[in-house]
């Protein structure tokens, strides 16, 4: 049994976070020179897209993109399990010595980034990564720690954090929905 | 724990069109992994994989090892000749023997049909048949269909005509159910000696001639004639096959299409096949090569899998 989600954000509070978020990454990597932003498979991909364009039409400038797919790299394989159909990951053709920014829909035990880190290795040697994600929601189960945060949330454990974006659920919102008690 | 396709993957018989397309689908970034400059991932990390050969098969066994490698699994490669199979132990002595010894799976080929359900039906790893007697070779099927699906989009509608002998094909059996169940129409062709009794009843349409098939079809999978046949009395000669049954240039210039060119390998070039076909335009001989290792590592990554569901819920928080 679920109770009724609760909004965290709408569609008005997703593009003003993701807008702050945006000259975060730029003040944080002192511009955006070499400057390589990747979304994590699925909905962190949609929110670096924005992020892009909001860096663009500020700074005019193209920074360079990709996305991620982490499935292969998670740790969990015989106990989570697959995703039947592994995404694509499309990277510039090397990030050696490039800023890297990580950027996923929500921060929860840490595994996921933990994975898109190895994948990132396989792919060059960054001069740097750091991580921005839209939620913070708690709960870590790994040593890492988001370099940009959009908003933190408390959600207990067990409770869901979903970030529903226009381009794959018709809709910009940032839900949690909680766990009976009884 | 058995993953999307169950626990072994024996033949496209008994998958439904859903899981088939699902491995054709997972086959896709698995190819991009291939192009990268490190070509490996750590999803079947710990995991050990022995391929059990007890017939001779050189690019289907490197095919499977280049995938279980590119996934980081463990490989151990068994054949029958350096095994205790010559020393008479029972297939189901050596699996059970090498699963004393904790593996996870068994990629199997082996020259009677139904050996690699056999073996499945009393072993807890999974197993993968590499080719069973006459019976199927699925990944070989697959990565056929993978290398049409990228000629051709959707296979529904589409005319593929398996050329030459189907009779003692493992590779035409797993060609006709994947075809047939992905919607595509099948033909098959070859001299009624090499055809089986009955072929009709598989859903497909039987052609005598090799120019009724080519002006029919929009790809060729041309079989290789296995040269013992000749001797065996199916065929009069070589030369003559060549003669009736070689898909040649000359022939499919007057095809009414761009005909695609399939071969599974190795090829009898001059016999079923000319040269200037096997490396003309329309072939994608080299394409299907690409394709198994990614179709393989798919298969592998399916099978090794658990509950697919889960893992997008795992990340939101849902327990």
């Amino acid at each position: 049994m679920t109770k009724k989600p609760s909004t965290v954000l709408d569609p008005r509070g997703i593009d003003r976070t993701l807008r702050r978020m945006a000259d975060q990454i730029v003040e944080l990597n002192n511009g955006t020179d070499n400057l390589v932003i990747v979304g994590i498979q699925r909905r962190g991909v949609q929110l670096a897209d924005r992020i892009v364009r909001i860096i663009k039409a500020n700074e005019g400038v193209d920074v360079v993109s990709g996305a991620l797919d982490i499935t292969l790299y998670r740790d969990d394989l015989q106990t989570v399990g697959p995703r039947p159909v592994v995404g694509a990951t499309t990277l510039p053709w090397t990030l050696d010595d490039q800023k890297v920014v990580i950027i996923d829909d929500v921060l929860y035990t840490g595994r996921t980034v933990r994975a898109a880190l190895d994948e990132l290795a396989d792919f060059g040697r960054p001069a740097r990564i750091a991580l921005a994600v839209l939620i913070d929601r708690g709960g870590r189960e790994l040593p890492i720690h988001a370099d940009i945060i959009g908003r933190t949330v408390e959600v207990a454990p067990g409770h869901r954090v979903d970030v529903l974006v226009e381009e794959l659920d018709g809709r910009d919102e940032v839900v949690i929905t909680a766990k009976d008690e009884d | 724990m058995a993953g999307p396709l169950g626990k072994d993957l024996l033949g496209l018989a008994p998958l439904s069109a859903e899981q088939i397309r699902l491995v054709l689908d997972t086959a896709i970034p698995f190819r991009e992994i291939s192009e990268r400059a490190i070509k490996k991932v750590p999803t079947l990390r710990g995991a050990t994989i022995v391929n059990l050969f007890f017939e001779a098969s050189t690019r289907t066994r490197i095919s499977f090892e280049f995938a279980e490698k590119r996934l980081s699994a463990d490989t151990v490669n068994v054949a029958a000749a350096q095994s205790s199979v010559s020393k008479g132990e029972t297939l189901v002595d050596t699996a059970r023997n090498l699963e004393a010894m904790k593996i996870d799976m068994v990629v199997i080929r082996h020259p009677a049909s139904g050996a690699a359900q056999f073996l499945a039906e009393r072993i807890e790893s999974n197993v993968i048949n590499a080719g069973d007697g006459t019976n199927e070779h699925p990944t070989q099927g697959l990565l056929d269909l993978m290398t049409l699906r990228d000629k051709f989009g959707e296979l529904a509608g589409r005319k593929i005509c398996i050329v030459g002998d189907v009779l003692h094909s493992r590779v035409a059996r797993s060609n006709i159910w994947g075809l047939t169940k992905l919607g595509a129409d099948v033909a098959v062709c070859g001299p009624r000696s090499l055809l089986p009794n009955a072929i009709e009843e598989m859903g497909v349409t039987v052609f005598n001639r090799i120019e009724e098939a080519i002006e029919w079809a929009d790809a060729l999978n041309v079989l290789r004639l296995q040269l013992e046949r000749m001797q065996a009395g199916y065929i009069p000669s070589l030369r003559e096959y060549n003669r009736v049954f070689g898909v040649t240039s000359a022939r499919l210039d007057k095809a009414p299409r761009d005909i695609v060119i399939l071969h599974p390998g190795p090829m009898n070039r001059g016999v079923e096949i000319d040269s200037d076909v096997a490396d003309g335009p329309h072939s994608v001989i080299l394409d299907q090569v690409t394709n198994g290792v990614a179709v393989r590592m798919a298969a592998l990554y399916l099978l090794a899998g658990g509950k697919p569901e889960l893992a997008e819920a795992a990340k939101k928080g849902a327990p």
